[in-house]
Parts: structure tokens; sequence; C-alpha cells
């Protein structure tokens, strides 16, 4: 039995220090990305005055239960009270998350109507989920192609080291302008995905059959990682999209190398 | 007591009757979820064009919107689709006409119906669509290509903040529903 | 049936080992103990599911297993622990307790009892048998969504129709629970009388009777849509696959409340008797469940925040869901009030009483970060999201459930548990638990998707931590087994009390508990 409760008492100080340990661990991400966006850097705050929220009840409403392990253990003597209600202190308890909530929702609400608003937008990229590759389309400038997993088989099936950007690279990324307010038509052409990129703080369902609508302005040029966040089957984990953020001349550049004039053509011969 | 056992049976019997009518509301959830989708315009119905008021035909040539067209072709469909224009500048309250033609490159007849969607979620409500290639299927001979009319008007009380309005079509085929349904029809009319 | 109903009058139980008691039994404690013990193996192989997954995802690369078999796992694990572990195990409990804690002889209709368990094992048999067929096992996600569940192979009829069979059996039990609290209770028993525990099962009952149907109906949609040529979540047929999200969730919240709600029951039972104190706010602990109750109903789309609702539908599930925080808190509120200033000991049941108060709070603490609709976009469908559910469910439903073996195991089975192991069994699965499920917060908030058999590399260190977390939380389920059947075949007598504190009518029974709780009904103060 003795040896039972050391085992136990062992075992406590494990908890405490796997749950410290853990979070000191690895050096890899732990938060979400601020992003490159006013939206998600608004998103980030606002995630983050969640989280210390959530913290500072906890400390109180933990702090008040572990003090009252402490104190209010049997093995001190003590006796225990009786009282069992009170109206005054049910009511604060229950006013004071509600008024929290409400302050809570204000800057979510302004977030959203903004995350809603497309106006303005300065060009339009037509997103298509595939199984198991997405397809871009400039509605103005009319490029469009496909963009598919680029990690070769072998370092999936662990023959080759694995690559820098595993799973998280395509053979052709999508190009965006920096600054420009960029409107996202998303559908799908099978099953149900949904286009993901953390940085630019958008998540939307690609349903097939209807289009949702999303926009992003990314404020700094760079490379922006994401991937497929709805299940959409077989290879649902390998289909990332990568965009690339640039100065707008690279862009402009870009569009004149990769235009489709041919597209241009075919479609003015159909419409005659 | 056995007042009390049919009391009980009774009453099970009647939480059993409920748990049959939340299997009815399940199927009550379908035209719910049109109403839901009137009331807050989340996608089409087709009482839209009715409920237009004399006011509302004004011509608001005040506001200019612009009208984006696009087009999708679902899983296994291999028609050509183009809009006419891709875009389009109208003034709210009077009707445009336009097409998107289809060519059907196979080499078989084939069947399409066209499912109309439009962003923003906002304008879903004021996109007015009086002729539309959407409201029946359509059949393309092999190799085909047909012109398909579309008509529609902005309702002037589109939000004032929203300037472009994306209508896009996504293709169907249903080529193989429509002979099976037409087989079962006139297996129907046979007997 | 005949022959059925004659079992229930027999005054004394056929041999424990005889077949036919089981099968046709009609008394509400051998069907307590067959679910329970149904619970216990769809849990070790729903478990091993987990554990499949968990080592595919132990280091970065296809390891183990194709993706479509892990989209199967994944999708098994989780109908598995739901509806094969968790609910059965609360209709378990709520079979062997009801009864005892408001002075009936025996569930109000045994003959229904007897149908809703014996259809589970078929329901699950059909279940397990679809990973063998053509195409594969159900690999869509437990949440079934079309158009992906539709390229299902063979397997798919199958897979609904167990599910139309688990549905049945929870309604059933679920009937049974509300014509058992309704009209058996002992004369003098008022409703507010009843100890939390039924007040939580009454409640979950109804949820039960009002959602299980509903999702009955958008299964069989969806079977009408693969092989009748409906169109209800078909685009081209007039009809649309985000209904299908809607009518699932308008179950599928509920549901998750049906989860939960008969654990705050027996954490209400609980944390009094250890802390020598009556629990604090009765009265509210009532309406806060009722509240919970009710606002599941309208806050169903925040599972769907991403699928592009207009703004008001997205605002109207944020503020509603806001809400549903604000009786989840009262109740946490309320168990610790009950604590303070009592006189406590830490026996077993009362460790995982306290575990599930804080834990379950975590989960909670998430569950409202996830409310705020445009941080959702970050969150949804990651393994953030996934850390909510589990800390809900594992540390919080598991943990009630254990929790509840241990208060009431002296009193079905008559002998005492060892405390030792008891004690041991709880620290072991709280270091493992939080091991395998921390982490995932973290790789969620860093941009892992949940649903993926492969990941890259910057998620590899937590990933990793949490497949040994899940091992070692497997592993020491096992104990709990050991300590069980020991418990079962000897120990120290149990007195009738059990518990110094323990209040309620399943105390004034002599431990074990008599074939037939009370024949006569007992005076209630
Ligand atoms: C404070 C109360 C709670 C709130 C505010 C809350 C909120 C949420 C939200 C917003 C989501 C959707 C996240 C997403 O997919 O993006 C979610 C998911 C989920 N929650 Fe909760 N939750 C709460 C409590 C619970 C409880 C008590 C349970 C069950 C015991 C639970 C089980 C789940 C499950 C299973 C999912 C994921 C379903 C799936 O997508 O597979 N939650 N919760
Ligand atoms: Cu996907
Ligand atoms: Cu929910």
């Amino acid at each position: 039995m003795f040896a039972i409760k050391r085992l136990n008492a062992w075992l406590g100080l494990a908890f405490i220090s796997v749950v410290s340990g853990s979070a000191l661990a690895a050096g890899q991400p732990i938060n979400m990305t601020p992003g490159v966006t006013d939206i998600s850097a608004e998103v980030y705050d606002m995630h983050m005055i969640a989280f210390w929220l959530c913290v500072v009840i906890a400390i109180i409403v933990f702090g008040v239960m572990f003090y009252s392990i402490f104190a209010h253990r049997k093995s001190r003597g003590v006796t225990p009270a009786t009282f069992h209600e009170s109206t005054t202190i049910e009511a604060i308890w229950t006013i004071i998350p509600f008024v929290v909530l409400i302050a809570l929702s204000i800057p979510a609400t302004k977030t959203l109507i903004d995350m809603y608003d497309t106006s303005d937008y300065d060009m339009t990229v037509k997103i298509t989920g595939y199984q198991w590759l997405w397809h871009y389309e400039y509605v103005e400038d009319g490029v469009d192609f496909h963009s598919k997993l680029h990690t070769p088989n072998s370092q999936i099936n662990n023959d080759e080291e694995k690559g820098e950007n595993y799973l998280l690279e395509v053979d052709n990324e999508l190009v965006l302008p920096v600054g420009k307010k960029v409107r996202f038509l998303i559908t799908s052409n099978d099953v149900i995905h949904a286009w993901w990129v953390p940085d630019l703080a958008v998540k939307k369902d690609a349903v097939p059959g209807f289009i949702n609508e999303a926009w992003a302005r990314a404020n700094e040029p760079g490379i922006y990682r994401g991937q497929c966040a709805e299940l959409c089957g077989r290879h649902h984990g390998f289909m990332p999209v990568v965009v690339r953020v640039v100065p707008e001349a690279e862009y402009k550049q870009w569009v004149v190398e990769n235009a489709k004039p041919e597209s241009a053509t075919e479609y003015a011969a159909i419409s005659e | 007591m056995s007042e009390k056992t049919s009391k009980t049976t009774r009453g099970a019997a009647k939480l059993a009757l409920a748990a049959v009518f939340m299997f009815s509301f399940g199927y009550l959830l379908v035209p719910l979820y049109d109403v839901f989708c009137d009331l807050t315009g989340l996608r089409f119905t087709d009482e839209e064009a009715v409920a237009l008021t004399p006011q509302e035909l004004q011509e608001d040539s005040s506001r200019l919107v612009t009208i984006q067209f696009d087009v999708s072709m679902n899983q296994g469909m291999s028609w050509q689709v183009k809009p006419e224009m891709r875009e389009m500048k109208v003034h709210p309250g009077r009707v445009y006409t336009t097409f998107y033609s289809a060519r059907n490159k196979t080499v078989d007849e084939m069947v399409g119906q066209a499912v109309p969607s439009v962003a923003p979620i906002a304008a879903n409500k004021y996109l007015v669509k009086t002729e539309c290639f959407c409201f029946d299927n359509q059949t393309i001979a092999a190799g085909e290509t047909v012109n398909m009319p579309l008509s529609f008007m902005l309702n002037p009380r589109l939000p004032p903040n929203v300037n472009l309005v994306t209508l896009s079509y996504t293709f169907f085929d249903i080529t193989k529903n429509v002979s099976t349904a037409n087989q079962l029809d006139s297996a129907l009319a046979y007997k | 049936m005949s022959t059925v109903a004659a079992g229930d009058h027999h005054d004394h139980p056929e041999s424990p080992y005889s077949i036919k008691r089981w099968l046709f039994t009609t008394n509400h404690k051998d069907i307590g103990t067959l679910y329970l013990w149904f619970a216990f193996i769809m849990f070790l192989i729903g478990g091993v599911m987990a554990l499949v997954i968990r080592t595919e995802l132990f280091q970065p690369g296809l390891q183990f297993v194709d993706p479509q078999f892990f989209n199967s796992m994944t999708t098994m694990h989780a109908i598995m622990m739901i509806f094969g572990v968790v609910m059965p195990a609360f209709t378990g409990l709520a079979n062997w307790l009801i009864p005892m804690m408001i002075g009936a002889p025996d569930m109000a209709l045994p003959r229904m009892n007897n149908w809703s368990f014996w259809i589970l094992p078929f329901a699950f048999a059909m279940m397990l048998s679809t990973l063998f067929m053509d195409g594969g096992g159900p690999a869509g996600g437990w949440t079934l969504y079309p158009p992906l569940t539709l390229q299902t192979g063979d397997a798919l009829p199958f897979v609904i129709l167990s599910m139309h069979f688990m549905g049945l059996s929870s309604i059933m039990g679920a009937i049974n629970v509300v014509a058992t609290v309704l009209n058996m209770r002992a004369p003098g028993m008022t409703l507010m009388k009843m100890p939390l525990f039924v007040w939580t099962w009454l409640i979950t009952a109804y949820l039960l009777i009002a959602v299980m149907p509903v999702l009955a109906g958008g299964i069989t949609m969806l079977l009408t849509d693969k092989y009748f040529g409906t169109s209800f979540f078909n685009a081209a047929g007039g009809g649309d696959p985000v209904m299908f999200q809607h009518i699932f969730w308008f179950f599928g919240h509920p549901e998750v409340y049906i989860l939960i709600l008969p654990s705050f029951g027996v954490v209400s039972s609980i944390i009094p008797t250890f802390a020598r104190k009556p629990l604090f706010g009765y009265a509210s602990m009532v309406y806060a469940t009722g509240a919970i109750a009710f606002l599941s109903f309208i806050v169903w789309a925040h599972h769907m925040f991403t699928v592009g609702m207009p703004l008001a539908g997205e605002l109207f599930f944020m503020f509603a869901t806001m809400l549903i925080a604000v009786p989840t808190g009262v109740k946490i509120f309320n168990w610790i009030a009950t604590m303070w200033r009592g006189a406590m000991t830490f026996e077993t049941p009362m460790l995982f009483a306290l575990g599930f108060i804080v834990m379950f709070s975590i989960g909670g603490f998430s569950g409202l970060m996830l409310a705020l609709a445009p941080v959702d976009f970050q969150y949804h469908d990651t393994y953030f999201v996934v850390a909510h559910f589990h800390y809900v469910l594992v540390p919080g439903s598991i943990f009630a459930i254990i929790a509840a073996v241990y208060y009431w195991l002296p009193k079905w089975c008559g002998n005492m548990y060892s405390e030792g192991l008891g004690k041991t069994h709880f620290w072991l699965s709280t270091i493992f638990v939080n091991l395998t499920f921390f982490p995932m917060h973290f790789v969620g908030l860093a941009g892992m998707p949940r649903r993926i058999p492969d990941y890259a590399l910057q998620f590899s260190d937590y990933n990793m931590m949490a497949t040994i977390g899940a091992f070692g939380f497997g592993l020491s389920q096992l104990l709990f087994l050991v300590l069980v059947i020991k418990a079962i075949r000897s120990g120290n007598k149990a007195t009738s009390q059990v518990w110094e504190d323990a209040e309620g009518l399943e105390w004034t029974l002599p431990s074990p508990a008599p074939y037939h709780s009370f024949s006569t009904p007992p005076a209630i103060k």
C-alpha cells in the first residue's frame, strides 16, 4: 500500500512537469500566426484577448478551487459548513460572464462585418477545388492554371529525406500583388473542400454548385502556405495552397508571361 | 397498479409518437431550409421574380453596378460553356439580356442542368432572373453549340455598398438521370 | 415474447454464467451491467482505432496505413466512441441508478429495455463489418457530409442501417428513462427532490427523443440520394449539400450535450459526498441544465461558420453560442461553491470528478474561443477543434463515467475496489490525457488541419508527444479493467452506506444492491 502511495505522489509530480514541459519543448510553433493582412492581425488580437481572458478566468476559478482543496480538507480537522444556496452570488456569477461575453462579441462582430465586405476590390481570383488539387483563374487578367502538391512520393514514403516545405509545396503558386484587395470566388468541382491560408486569415468552404466569397489584402510580399481544410477523400492531406505575394510590378510582369491569349481568342470565336 | 401501467404505456406511446414526429421534422427541414434561404437570401429559389413592386421596377439610372458572369463545370461535365461577356455594367431596375454559349464536345447527346449562385450573399435576393436557361435542363446534340439566353435585372433595393455582383453557373451532367426518368415515365405511361 | 415476460417476476437471478439469463433479462441491473460492459468493449475497439491513427501520426510521412484506411479509422473511431461508448455507458448508468435513486423496483418498460440493449451488438457488428467490404468502411468523417460520403463503396447502406439501429436503441432507452422518471418515483419523491443525475438524464432523454430521429431523417436522405435518385443534397436536382450540414448539426449540437449532461449529474452526486456538504445551488443546476438543453437547439451552425452563411446568420449563431457558456459556467461555479468550506477527502471518484471540473473547463474555454466566428475561421477544422472536443469528451464525459463506476461499484458488486490502484489509475489517466490532447492545441493553432494522415515538419514534435500520450492513456485503462474485475471477485465488503456522507436512496439499500431495488416504495424524508 505504501509503495502505491509513493508511486502516486511521483505521478502527481510527473503530471506537473509534463504540463510545463510540453509547453517548453520543441521550439516548434505553438500559436496562431498574426498573418500579413489587417484582418488577420485583428483575428490574432481577438484570439489572444480571448485566450488571456480564459487564462484570467481559469486562474480565478481554479485558484479558488485549489485553495479550497488545500484548506477545506477533512484531514485538517475542519467541520463542513452547511450553506447550499445564495441568490445574490448566483445572480452575480450569471451576470458577470454575460457582460464579459457581450464585451467580447463587439470586436468579433466588427471584424466579421469587415470580412464580409468585398466592395472596392482590385481583382478577382476564382478558386476551384478538385479531388485533389486547386485550380486558379485570374478573372480579369486571363491567367489560369492548376496547382498541386509538388512533394515527391519518395519523401512521403520515407525513401528520401523530407524537404523543408514537406507537403506544403506546389508546382504552380498563386501569385498575388501586394497591397491589393483580392476577391476570391471559391467553388468545387466534386466534393466539399476548404481553401485556407492562415497568414491571410481566409478559410472558406468550396461547395460544388455554389460560389463562396472571401477577400484578402496582403501587406507584405512573401510566400504563405496553407492546406485544404475540409475532408475531401483519400488525398485530403495532400492538397496544399501556396500563395506568393509579390510587388505589383513583378505581378504585372508575371501576368504578361502567363496570360493565355489563345483562351481569349477561343472565347471571342464562340461569342461571335 | 394496472392503472399505473397503462399510464406508463400511454406516456411511452406519446414519446414514441414524438420521435416519429421528429423524424418527419427532419424532412420538414427541407422546405424550412428554403424558407430560411429566402429570408436570408442565402440561395436562389424560384419565386424570386414574383415579389417585385412597381417602384422596384423603376430604373435607377444614377447607379451603375458591375455584374460579373462566371461558369463552372461539375465533375464529369465536359461541355465548354462561356458567357457572352465576362462583365456588364448595369442600372438597377432595368432588364438586360445576354447569353451563355455552350458546346457539347462529346459524340453523344447530353443533358445539362445549370445551377445559379450569386456572390456576395447580400446581393442574392436582389438579382432577379426573368428568363434563364437554368429554369430548365438543356439538351445539346453531339458536337453542337447552343446560345442560351438569360434576362435579368437588379432590384433597385440592392444594398448601397454592393457595387459588384457575381452570377455564377455550375453545369451538371444529368443525362443519366433524365434518361432513367424518361424510361420510368414511359413505363408508367405504358401501364 | 411470453417467455421473456415470465422472466420479469423471477425473484432470483439465474446463474451469471447462463447465456439465457443475459439474453432474456429484463432486470434493470442486468441490463445496466450489459450496457456498461458493452461500452467498455467498444472503448477498447475504438481505442485501438485511435492508436492506429496516432501510430500513423507518430512521425511525418506515410508509414503504416493507406490514407483511405486512415480516413476510415477517424470516421469509425468517432462513431464507436460516441454511439458505442459514451451513450451506452450513460444508458448503463441510468439503468443501474435511476430506479434506485427514485425508489422504484425497476425501469418502467423492462421488455423494451432488453430490446434496446440487444440491438446494439448487432448494430456495431454491422458497422465494423463494413471495414471488410468492397471500397472499405465509411471514410467521409463521422459528420457524413455529402457529396464525399456518397463516394463510399458498398459500405454505405450498411453504415446507415447500423446507425438507424443505434438511433433506435437510444430512442427506446430514452423513452424508458422518461417513462420511469415520470411514473415510477416513490411517493414523496417530487421532481425537485430528484438527484441531479436523474434530472440531467431526464433532460438528456428528451434531447435524444428530439434529435436522434432528425439524424435518422438526414441519413435516410443520403441513402435515397445515392440509390433512389432523390436530390436532397445534389445541386443538379435543386438540392444543396450544405442543407445536410444544417440537418446534421441540428442533431449534432444537441448530441454533444447528450454526451455531457449525464456527466454533470454524476459530478453533482460525487462532489457533495466527498465535500461533506450539500450541493450548492440545486435549483440553479436544474435550470442551468434546462437552459443548456434549450440553447443547444439554436447554436448548431457554429459548426459551419466557414460554409458561407449570410452575415446575419453568422452573427446570430455566434451570439447564441456564447450565451451557452453562461449556464455551463454556472455549473462549474456551483461545484466549486459546494467544495468551499466543506471537509474534503480525495477518494478515487472525487479525484476523477475534480479532474473532470478542471479539464472539462479547459474544453469549455476553447469552446468559448471557437464561438468567436471570425476567429473560428482560423480554428475550424484544425487540431484546435480536435483538442477542444477531446477535452470535453475524454477528461469530460469519459472521466465522469469512470468516476461513476468507482463511486457506485461498491453498491453494485458489494466489494470495495483498491483505493491505491484507483488513484494510480487517476494519475496515469490524467497525465496521459493531457500529454495526448494538450499539444493538439499547439499544432492546431500553428495550422495543422484535422483528418490528415501526414503533416508538415513543423508539427512533428507535438504529434510525437500526442502519440506517446495516447498509448499511455490506452494502456492505463487496462489497469481500470483489472481493478474492476478484482473488485467484482473479491475485496473488502462494502457497507450499505459505502461513503461516509453519501446521500440518496441508493445508499439505503444493502451492498450489493438486491436484484429488485425497491419492491416496496421507501419513505422519503
Ligand atoms: C462552453 C460550451 C461549448 C462551446 C461554446 C462550444 C463551441 C464549439 C464550437 C464553436 C465548435 C465548432 C468548432 C469548429 O468546427 O470550428 C465546437 C465543436 C465541437 N464541440 Fe464544442 N462547445 C462547447 C462545449 C462542448 C461540449 C460540452 C461538448 C461535448 C461533450 C462539445 C463537443 C464538441 C464536438 C464533438 C465538436 C466537434 C464536432 C466535429 O466537428 O466533429 N463541445 N464546439
Ligand atoms: Cu480536402
Ligand atoms: Cu456544437
